[in-house]
């Protein structure tokens, strides 16, 4: 059984794109990122919208591939395509876009998309131990603050700030309680309507409706639960995802792992939590705040990347997960060689198996997948 | 008495498998065109084998890529699993299997009650499988069934290419620089030998393994492995019929191991 209030996100996306011209004409300005590490409430303080450009379909990867070569991520295939084939209608309106260097496929992919439209590039550090982690980070907020203020004629007050992080602070604290239904067995909300929640939750730009309709499916899945219409079946091995982002467009290996009994729980990765588990802390300067919440991401590109394994071993056990898929992006280094440290740690400490899959935004290797996911789902029961 | 009935349908061939409990018997066809025939095929050729009729049977599980084309099966179960339940049935010590398929080459790492704990598959490129060896034995003008008795005790020539295609054009290389076809037969089983144990090896599977697939009883092939990977290698007697075996087993428990 699905949540009726469902059908107000599945049209999300879509009427995004009409949101975000609108808001153009209006001369409302739009800035476009990458990331989960973009600190998105400076945007928002700068009077401007923030979208999300991170790209998840295959169809205009053959065009990027005219200049990046063929052996690269798909998602730097998928959005620099997007961006230089004029197909995404977020990069069009955008003014300006806000970059990071994370890894090295993205990185490189920026120099050749600044070509196109203009932008700022945060420098993250790869290393999660460097002495000023904090300083460094806030002379990057500082940074970005500047070029926002130069570039839209605005000025990012901190009262302005303190109040976009009080609303982004509520969505998060709202978001994680829509995922904690989900600890109930079996579960109100399949992985894949969860996935369009979060993702969806950067294409309305309407904070407000946005917060209604995840306390109204909240409500709604909380009678679910009360009159017992689940997701799945009271059987179906509890399954957390993991990995690089897998957004809506590639919910390939989530689709197979529901069809053959499996329940999404949730999903670690930047499409699913990792931006929303962490807060900003209200009581501190905001700038510091941002600087001292964004750089503490548990992503791959850092190293060494310890918050990953401190957050799945929380979730694995709050959520009673079964089992762990880690869905890996080819030629993504970073994730592909962390799922070693991932399964190992998960063997040891939660004796929780971890079936990684490596794969791209093409269908051709469904059956591979299904053949694995279902030897996986039969290994759990 | 209640019999089960396990039918593993693969790329090549089909496979089947009666179980009652104590023993089994057989059938093996090749799969041809059409996977359910095969597989209706196999189904009454193995009644007619016990000389008994469908309803002696108390369910058929069915196994292997074209386990989706039967409609005549109660179950289906991954080729892995029933892979794990049939090598655990045979050599009960065993910690792990290495099945070189076809289309495929798994490791599965089992518990000591023949369950599932980990697995790794390759299905993404040929020169870890059975197909690496077809090309080559073609190639040379063998059946692959013949690779072991081919190469002897010889020095392998190195075939230093990953990639089934480069390996084809490397072997003719060789044959036209003079090398004996003794040493380039050895040089590739050598090579899949360790392809697959370093697949293998990533589940430390050790030491107790069973060695299933169409090749399995290859004798250098499975000293090579052996050699790599440094566990100790059993093959069964039959070993493309691991799975069919498996789901058998599966379909018995299931059905009340005969109570
Ligand atoms: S995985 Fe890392 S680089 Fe990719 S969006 Fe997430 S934080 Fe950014
Ligand atoms: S999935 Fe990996 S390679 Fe691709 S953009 Fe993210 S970090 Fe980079």
């Amino acid at each position: 059984m699905r949540a009726k209030t469902m059908e107000y996100f599945d049209q999300l996306i879509p009427k995004g794109m009409v949101l975000a011209k609108e808001a153009k004409e209006q001369g409302k300005p739009v800035v476009g990122y990458y990331c989960v590490f973009s600190p998105i409430e400076l945007i928002e303080a700068a009077g401007a919208i923030p979208v999300g450009l991170c790209a998840t379909k295959q169809e205009p990867i053959a065009e990027a591939e005219k200049i990046l070569p063929r052996n690269l991520c798909p998602m730097v295939k998928s959005s620099f395509g997007f961006a230089i084939s004029g197909k995404c209608p977020f990069f069009h309106f955008s003014d300006f876009v806000l970059a990071e260097t994370t890894c090295d496929g993205k990185k490189k992919m920026y120099e050749l998309l600044s070509e196109h439209k203009p932008m700022i590039v945060l420098d993250i550090p790869n290393s999660a131990t460097l002495e000023d982690l904090n300083e460094h980070w806030l002379k990057q907020i500082y940074r970005a603050k500047e070029y926002f203020e130069k570039n839209l004629g605005t000025e990012i007050s901190r009262e302005k700030l303190r109040e976009v992080i009080k609303v982004y602070n509520e969505e998060r604290k709202l978001i994680m309680e829509l995922v904690s239904l989900n600890k109930h067995h079996p579960t109100p909300i399949t992985g894949t309507d969860l996935l369009k929640v979060l993702w969806g939750r950067s294409f309305q730009f309407n904070r407000q409706e946005f917060l209604d309709q995840v306390k109204a499916l909240i409500t709604e899945l909380k009678e679910m639960v009360a009159n017992g219409q689940f997701s799945c079946s009271p059987d179906s091995p509890r399954i957390l995802v993991t990995g690089c982002p897998t957004g809506v467009g590639q919910e390939k290996v989530m689709g197979i792992i529901q069809e053959c009994g499996g329940a999404v729980v949730l999903q670690e990765s930047c499409s699913g939590i990792k931006g929303f588990v962490d807060l900003v802390d209200e009581a501190k300067d905001p700038f510091l705040a941002l600087a001292e919440k964004y750089n503490k991401i548990p992503c791959a590109c850092v190293s060494p990347n310890k918050g990953r394994l401190s957050l799945l071993s929380k979730l694995v056990e709050d959520f009673r997960v079964d089992g762990v898929v880690d869905i890996t992006l080819q030629a993504c280094h970073t994730y592909n060689i962390e799922s070693y440290s991932v399964k190992e740690h998960l063997r040891k400490n939660h004796n929780i198996p971890l079936l990684q899959i490596e794969t791209d935004y093409s269908e051709s290797d469904t059956e591979q997948i299904k053949l694995r996911v279902e030897a996986f789902l039969e290994m759990l029961k | 008495m209640t019999w089960s009935i396990g039918i593993d349908v693969g790329s090549v061939s089909a496979k089947g498998v009666i179980f009652n409990g104590e023993k089994w018997d057989y059938i093996v066809i090749p799969t041809g065109w059409m996977p359910r025939q095969a597989g209706k095929e196999v189904l009454d050729q193995l009644l007619r084998k016990a000389d008994i009729g469908l309803d002696n049977v108390g369910i058929i599980v069915g196994t292997g890529y074209g386990r989706v084309n039967l409609d005549f099966t109660h179950k289906t179960f991954s080729e892995i699993v029933c892979h794990a339940r049939g090598a655990h049935y045979l050599f009960p010590q065993t910690q792990g299997i290495i099945d070189i398929g076809g289309q495929d080459s798994k490791a599965i790492a089992i518990d000591s009650e023949g369950k599932v704990k980990d697995f790794i598959l390759n299905d993404k490129c040929a020169a870890g499988t059975g197909r690496f060896l077809q090309v080559m034995a073609q190639v040379l003008g063998y059946e692959v069934s013949e690779l072991g008795e081919r190469c002897g005790t010889t020095e392998p020539v190195e075939i230093g290419s990953m990639c089934a295609v480069f390996a084809e054009s490397e072997i003719i290389g060789l044959l036209a620089q003079g090398v004996s076809q003794e040493r380039i037969v050895a040089g590739v089983l050598l090579s899949i030998a360790r392809r697959v144990g370093t697949m293998a090896a990533k589940l430390n599977l050790g030491p107790h393994v069973t060695f299933c697939g169409g090749v399995a009883q290859n004798q250098v092939l499975q000293h090579f492995l052996k050699e790599h990977t440094g566990w100790e290698m059993e093959a069964p007697e039959k070993p493309q019929l691991v799975g069919a075996l498996g789901a058998a087993i599966i379909g018995y428990e299931l059905c009340g191991g005969g109570k």
